[in-house]
């Protein structure tokens, strides 16, 4: 039946498909991934089978799996986002009382040739989720207060659960991308304009909570958070990680100081340089050059997706495409932010070039679901 | 799946809004990058070098000290250390069992050594044993290939090879402490290494920052965690100046181990331009168990001593001058014209000024006495008379004009400045008027006047020469001569300052002077002056029962011996003074040791300089320290 439908609505079949795959979509998400291998097999100190190549062997994982998943009809994809959903919220539970846990926060399941972080893998479940329930509401019913229960329900499960982790960068992820969805869908901006400053009392709650009896974060959070606001407060201590970083990235000047010169990340001065703090090494050995090509090429996988949503009349594939888009936007730029000082370390990698499986493979998944819904939209 | 026309519209309205909300967030991001990365970069870069270079401090060798004829009184011997770097071995507990057959190294000091190695990170080097030999060293290197982690390290330690005769002059070094830190306004980063030895005591605490030179630098590349992974820059420093002392050797060491068993002091001086031959306290200390720091054993064994080992009595001693100081008076009475060369004064034995008697020396008195006489026979009552007729103020104005009661520039600590008293200084010091009493015991050297041996070289040396001559003791930085301070003639007549030395001939010369026994017998004759001066109060009927004789008091109690005075005769080119504290007449005691010790200045010949090497030298050996 879907192929009548497909044949109604001029949707490309077999391997007519190939033609209306994004091509410059994925080159660009090829791309980003290069700079990666670049780094990771910089970061090592010239170790290739380090970081670089299994980094590799994911992409192309990856790459096979967005192939795959672009392929499939974007009808398929809507029927299974509750399934997904639950399974993701299944696998979160587990991970709550099974998982493994890795430097007091993120935590995953061990499947063998890959570590699974349920959390990543909820990131495009929620989207999708939410996706379909507006692209099934009526659209009068979208600002109603009743209807917004079940997208605030969908998505603060998921949150209270990452939290827990506790994971305060990937919740505040999830929260950004259902947000943008229901934004997206055309719920009433005075709802936002009341959520933003929820949020807003909401940190000044969290803030003022702290060494009472009801302390909502950890006392790392709070250090964080602190050093955030004055990181000279302690060099040496919890600000460490953002002063050393600042000075990685300033000391790269224009062009920077060369391939694998850079004395920030050879020494180690650097934290976590082959995953959060990966753009640092960027900046420092290519130097402002390096970042702005970097963000131009981000900017430019954000404006496809852009593009291709504002052509496709089927509601689900668009609201869908941007939601993974705003997704990976808020990747970058809360890791971008972070690094440079200006928001806290919450423990967010660069998507595509951080060292880590669970996120390129859900994000070439995710921008699968975008071709899928590029090659089959409602013309 | 539905499709309305109303929800695209309001989609890409939302959609538009987004992105501009996004593009806004990416605009942000790259002004920060500029903010960081082109703005501020040259402050990140400063940075990012000092994250990863460190800087390490090469000290210098210090400066070499050498005596007059070029011997070396202070060196820099090579100490050996051995260091230990866990990493570089499998099993650091056999490789120090190994150790222990080649050097001194106890079951209890391995232990340790283990413990300290497994706290600190496996490449950080740890101390095994220092202060070794270089035999040890040897037996180390060529047990190398089975000793892995084992380096030797090469250091400098001070030495004194002269030991106690220069203890006085050079002082010592010690590694310096946080009370040296709060006492000197000194920002040298040399002084923040551990047991950095500085100078503490003589010249070489006082011409420490010449001696100490500069500081090399090493830079080395590190990682965060303080690994070295490789040197950048290896600047050696510049070492300390070389020092030539204007003292010789061979008269310290004569005039030291001649005083020894008395606590005493004795200054040869060159009276024609002040360099100091000798300076000699007794008794003495050995400077090198300073160096790294004194043992309490030791240290207060030298504290306790009533002679005072750690005391530079030349120069710290202020003492009564006692007849010493009649120079001073008979010259002031003949510049002020009160007497002349042929007036005669009675000595019956005393003088009774204000209804107190004022005794001679000798009960029985000198008879009629002119001021030859009475400089040959140290009468007292002659010079009761002087000093009434010329006053307290010029008796310390001509006393001052000698070099008495004026602080001596030299580069030794604590250095007295003695006392030559007024009118003005007892009503302030003492809350007292000055009573005539006064200025006739201050005639003789008693009472308020005080000198040091220093001060009475000087005065010596002022007569002999009849100049200003000030007194020096460094010859030389490298081969920079230190100042000589400009010769002017004294404003005496030099008339009077020959009365002055026939006088002095005559105690050393005449059958019936002072010292007759304590003579030159050979061609070129001294010509001095005893003192023995009281540190008692001889009551009125201690007089009169008879005084008590030196021997049967206790030593604190007993009477200075001094002698003064210079050699040759004609053509005057030592001054001395000596003073035996406690030691009895100064014709006994003071006056042999004298005599001795300028026969022996006498003895040196023309005693000129000898070559030192400067310090282009001592790079070389500086050169040699790098590690290997």
């Amino acid at each position: 039946m879907s192929i009548l439908i497909n044949a109604y609505q001029n949707v490309p079949t077999g391997f007519r498909k190939v033609l209306y795959f994004h091509w410059p979509l994925a080159l660009l998400l090829t791309a980003v991934s290069c700079i990666g291998f670049l780094m990771l097999f910089s970061v090592s100190g010239g170790n290739f089978d380090q970081w670089a190549k299994p980094q590799i062997i994911r992409f192309c994982i990856g790459f096979v799996a967005m192939i795959i998943i672009g392929f499939t009809p974007i009808s398929i994809w809507r029927n299974i986002s509750i399934p997904t959903y639950i399974i993701s919220l299944a696998l979160l539970l587990y991970v709550e009382y099974f998982g493994v846990t890795g430097k007091g926060a993120q935590r995953w399941i061990d499947l063998g040739f890959i570590k699974l972080q349920p959390s990543e893998l909820m990131k495009i479940a929620l989207v999708m989720v939410i996706a379909l329930y507006y692209d099934w509401l009526d659209s009068e019913k979208i600002s109603k207060p009743l209807w917004l229960f079940p997208p605030l329900l969908l998505t603060a499960l998921p949150m209270a659960l990452i939290l827990n982790q506790p994971d305060l960068g990937t919740a505040i992820l999830l929260g950004s991308g259902a947000a943008v969805v229901m934004l997206l869908a055309g719920v009433s901006l005075w709802y936002f304009l009341a959520g933003v400053s929820t949020i807003f009392g909401l940190i000044y709650f969290v803030i003022w909570s702290k060494g009472t009896n009801f302390q909502i974060l950890k006392n790392y959070q709070y250090r964080r958070i602190e050093t955030f606001l004055d990181p000279s407060s302690d060099p040496l201590g919890s600000g460490y990680h953002i002063t050393q970083s600042k000075i990685a990235l300033g000391s790269g000047g224009f062009s920077g100081r060369g391939y694998m010169q850079g004395t920030q990340s050879r020494l180690n001065f650097l934290p976590e340089k082959h995953t959060d703090f990966i753009f640092t090494t960027l900046a420092e050995e290519f130097g402002f050059v390096g970042g702005i090509t970097l963000l131009t090429l981000y900017i430019m996988i954000i404006l496809c997706c852009y593009l291709t949503a504002m052509q496709n009349h089927n509601r689900f594939g668009a609201l869908l495409t941007l939601g993974v888009a705003a997704t990976f936007f808020f990747y970058f730029c809360v890791n971008m932010l972070m690094v440079m000082g200006l928001a806290p370390i919450v423990g967010v990698p660069l998507p595509l070039v951080s060292y880590g499986g669970s996120a390129m493979l859900v994000l070439l998944g995710a921008f699968g679901l975008v071709q899928s819904a590029h090659i089959h939209r409602t013309r | 799946m539905r499709k309305t026309e109303k929800t695209p519209r309001l989609f890409r309205r939302r959609a538009l809004l987004l992105g501009t909300a996004q593009l806004t967030l990416i605009g942000a991001l790259a002004w920060r990058m500029n903010q960081l990365g082109v703005k501020k970069a040259k402050k990140f870069r400063t940075l990012a070098e000092e994250n990863r270079i460190n800087i390490s401090l090469q000290p210098p060798a210090r400066g070499l000290i050498y005596d007059r004829s070029g011997n070396l009184l202070a060196l820099n011997r090579q100490v050996y250390t051995i260091q230990m770097v866990r990493e570089q071995t499998n099993d650091p507990q056999a490789v120090l069992n190994r150790l222990a057959q080649l050097i001194p190294l106890s079951d209890t000091k391995i232990t340790d050594i283990l413990k300290e190695m497994l706290s600190r990170r496996a490449f950080i080097p740890v101390t095994v044993a220092t202060g070794l030999e270089w035999e040890h060293i040897a037996a180390v290197s060529v047990n190398a290939p089975s000793l892995p982690g084992i380096t030797p390290k090469l250091g400098l330690n001070r030495q004194y090879p002269v030991g106690p005769d220069f203890a006085h002059i050079i002082g010592y070094v010690g590694p310096v402490s946080d009370y040296d830190l709060a006492q000197v306004n000194d920002k040298d980063p040399l002084l923040l290494i551990p047991r950095f030895q500085i100078g503490k005591n003589g010249v070489e605490a006082k011409a420490e920052k010449t001696l100490r030179g500069k500081a090399g630098t090493k830079m080395i590349e590190v990682n965060s965690v303080g690994r070295v992974m490789r040197e950048l820059d290896d600047q050696p420093g510049t070492p300390g100046a070389n020092l030539q002392l204007t003292v010789a050797h061979e008269l310290q060491r004569f005039a030291t181990e001649h005083m020894q068993g008395e606590s005493s002091a004795a200054v040869v001086m060159d009276v024609n331009n002040g360099d100091i031959l000798a300076l000699a306290s007794a008794p003495t200390f050995d400077p090198n168990k300073f160096i790294n720091g004194i043992s309490v054993a030791d240290w207060k064994a030298l504290n306790e001593n009533d002679y005072r080992p750690l005391a530079n009595k030349t120069v710290q001693g202020a003492y009564p001058p006692g007849s010493t100081f009649k120079m001073v008076v008979a010259l002031a009475a003949l510049t002020l014209g009160v007497t002349n060369i042929q007036e005669e004064v009675n000595c019956p034995g005393h003088k009774d000024i204000n209804g107190r008697k004022f005794h001679c020396w000798r009960r029985g008195g000198h008879g009629k006495v002119n001021l030859r006489k009475a400089l040959r026979y140290s009468c007292d009552v002659y010079f009761y008379e002087m000093s009434l007729r010329v006053g307290i103020e010029k008796i310390t104005e001509t006393a001052n004009a000698l070099g008495l009661g004026i602080k001596h520039d030299l580069p030794l600590p604590a250095i007295h400045s003695g006392l030559m008293p007024t009118k003005k200084w007892k009503q302030r010091n003492k809350k007292e008027d000055w009573y005539i009493g006064d200025t006739a015991n201050a005639g003789i050297g008693q009472g308020f006047v005080l000198a040091s041996p220093l001060q009475l070289a000087i005065m010596t040396a002022r007569l002999a020469s009849g100049s200003q001559i000030e007194p020096r003791i460094i010859n030389m930085f490298d081969d920079k001569q230190t100042k000589i301070k400009g010769i002017s003639p004294l404003s005496f007549d030099p008339a009077h300052l020959d009365i002055i030395r026939t006088g002095m001939y005559d105690v050393s010369n005449h059958p019936r002077g002072t010292a007759y026994s304590s003579r030159l017998k050979s061609t070129e004759k001294i010509a001095g002056k005893t003192g023995t001066s009281q540190v008692r109060f001889i009551s009125k009927t201690e007089r009169k029962n008879g005084v008590t004789k030196n021997e049967d008091l206790p030593w604190k109690r007993r009477d200075h011996a001094l002698f003064v005075g210079y050699a040759p005769y004609k053509n005057p080119r030592y001054s001395i003074s000596v003073i035996v504290e406690h030691g009895g007449a100064g014709s006994r005691k003071a006056a042999p040791i004298a005599r001795d010790i300028m026969q022996k200045a006498l003895s040196l010949g023309q005693n000129s300089y000898g070559p030192i090497h400067n310090r282009k030298r001592s790079k070389l050996d500086n050169l040699k320290r790098k590690p290997t």
